[in-house]
């Protein structure tokens, strides 16, 4: 468990990149991306966790202490999910763009039109 | 480059990279450590200013700059999309065909689904300073939401209940009220995006000072950029065509 | 047990990105995507960050899978 958390961290930004790198198509490296992206929410909150602590919500739940998971991690992750939206998004639009252009988005098909 | 070279070359990072990792792995305070230094002072923080959604006071309280700039980088990426997923040029816009109608009983599932999944984000987004939530997840929600009408029936019917105008001024303006209650901030001399409200008592719908406002404003901001940003992508899957397709 | 179900979800997680990645056709990488944003989300509410979670399944789960799929359709219904 020790290492596990971090591990799975590191292979989602593996995979995501070895996905990039032999992608055939703008779509799926952009998808692929997003999937090396998550790795670093995995980090984030794997970083902050504290065994058998509660969630650092108060309303309702557990009396106020100190003794919750960290909190500041978790509003990076937050801040991490919304960006990494937003670039998908812009990436997504541009791969249309490219293929309105070019007519495909094979990135090794578009390294050849232009040299 | 061609493929191969690609794929040597991550090869040859990867093998680099990977013990690194590891060596890092190595060095970090463990999985479910006790130890969380920054928690204790988030935690001290949001408490002195009653505001029972740790999380949410972070965000708009305790670092309400990042969140402003991070509301900036999502206005960026819709205008940037919107810009270059315009019509352009030797497009036209393509009737569409009649025969798309949905089936009567998705129609009748969405539009049962759809008020609720209204109130469910305004909910997320009010109580944000409370319960697990906020401006970001609550908008998201009342913009998908609002993309039940095009399953319940045809695109058009979205197209006219959704007026883009609307949702392009609402995230800009709020957007601004972000920034302008910043200022406010500012203004009381306690510094930008101070958290200069009464603070009201803790767990109360009303506490936590600024946060529940800003929370809204985010939350309209989101709802408004999400909306604009699908119809840019609804609008060139659906009724965008260019005229050289077909002709190769 | 709470270990238990963190091991199980970082699990699912590893595989589902995996398999994102692994998806070679964009059209069914919106599904497997949507369906590892779900995980991710399982792994957020264990995790004791339900915040997360709710943002990782409005945003993961819908609107960028939603995204995926029109810009594929868009794509797809212009082939070279």
């Amino acid at each position: 468990m020790h290492w596990y958390a971090y591990t799975v961290a590191g292979w989602l930004m593996l995979v995501g990149s070895f996905g990039i790198v032999r992608s055939r198509d703008l779509v799926h490296a952009v998808v692929s991306l997003s999937v090396a992206q998550s790795g670093t929410y995995v980090l984030l909150l794997a970083v902050g966790y504290q065994s058998g602590a509660p969630a650092p919500v108060f309303a309702g739940g557990p009396a106020p202490s100190t003794r919750v998971v960290d909190p500041v991690v978790q509003a990076m992750a937050l801040t991490d999910i919304v960006v990494s939206a937003t670039v998908t998004a812009l990436l997504l639009a541009l791969s249309i763009q490219v293929h309105a252009r070019h007519r495909t988005v094979d990135p090794d098909a578009l390294t050849r039109l232009r040299g | 480059m061609s493929r191969t070279v690609r794929l040597v070359m991550f090869g040859v990072a990867a093998a680099v990279l990977a013990p690194l990792f590891g060596l890092a792995i190595a060095g970090a305070p463990p999985f479910g450590t006790a130890s969380h230094p920054y928690r204790d002072l988030a935690v001290a923080a949001a408490l002195r200013n009653a505001t029972a959604n740790v999380v949410s006071s972070i965000n708009f309280d305790q670092r309400g700059l990042d969140t402003l700039v991070e509301e900036t980088i999502l206005l960026a990426s819709v205008v940037g999309a919107t810009i270059v997923l315009r019509a352009s040029t030797g497009d036209v816009r393509r009737e569409l065909a009649g025969d798309d109608r949905a089936l009567a009983a998705v129609t009748l599932v969405s539009v049962a689904v759809l008020p609720g999944t209204l109130l469910i984000g305004l909910d997320v987004v009010v109580h944000g300073h409370l319960t697990p939530g906020g401006g970001f997840q609550g908008g998201v929600v009342l913009a998908t939401g609002l993309h039940l009408l095009y399953l319940a029936s045809r695109y058009e019917t979205l197209e006219r209940l959704r007026p883009l105008h609307w949702y392009r001024w609402s995230e800009g303006l709020s957007t601004a009220a972000f920034g302008g209650i910043g200022v406010g901030g500012l203004a009381t001399g306690a510094g930008f995006l101070a958290n200069v409200l009464p603070h009201g008592s803790f767990a109360d719908l009303l506490s936590g000072g600024t946060v529940p406002l800003l929370n809204i404003a985010v939350g309209v901001a989101v709802a408004g950029g999400v909306v604009v940003l699908l119809a840019q992508f609804l609008d060139q899957a659906l009724r965008i065509a260019s005229e050289r397709d077909g002709k190769g | 047990m709470n270990t238990i179900l963190i091991g199980a979800a970082l699990t699912l997680v590893a595989l589902g990105g995996a398999a994102v990645a692994g998806t070679a056709e964009p059209g069914r990488q919106a599904v497997t995507l949507s369906l590892f944003g779900l995980a991710l989300a399982v792994l957020f509410f264990v995790l004791q960050a339900p915040d997360v979670a709710l943002s990782q399944i409005a945003v993961g789960t819908a609107v960028v899978p939603l995204m995926v799929m029109l810009a594929v359709r868009k794509i797809d219904r212009n082939p070279p």
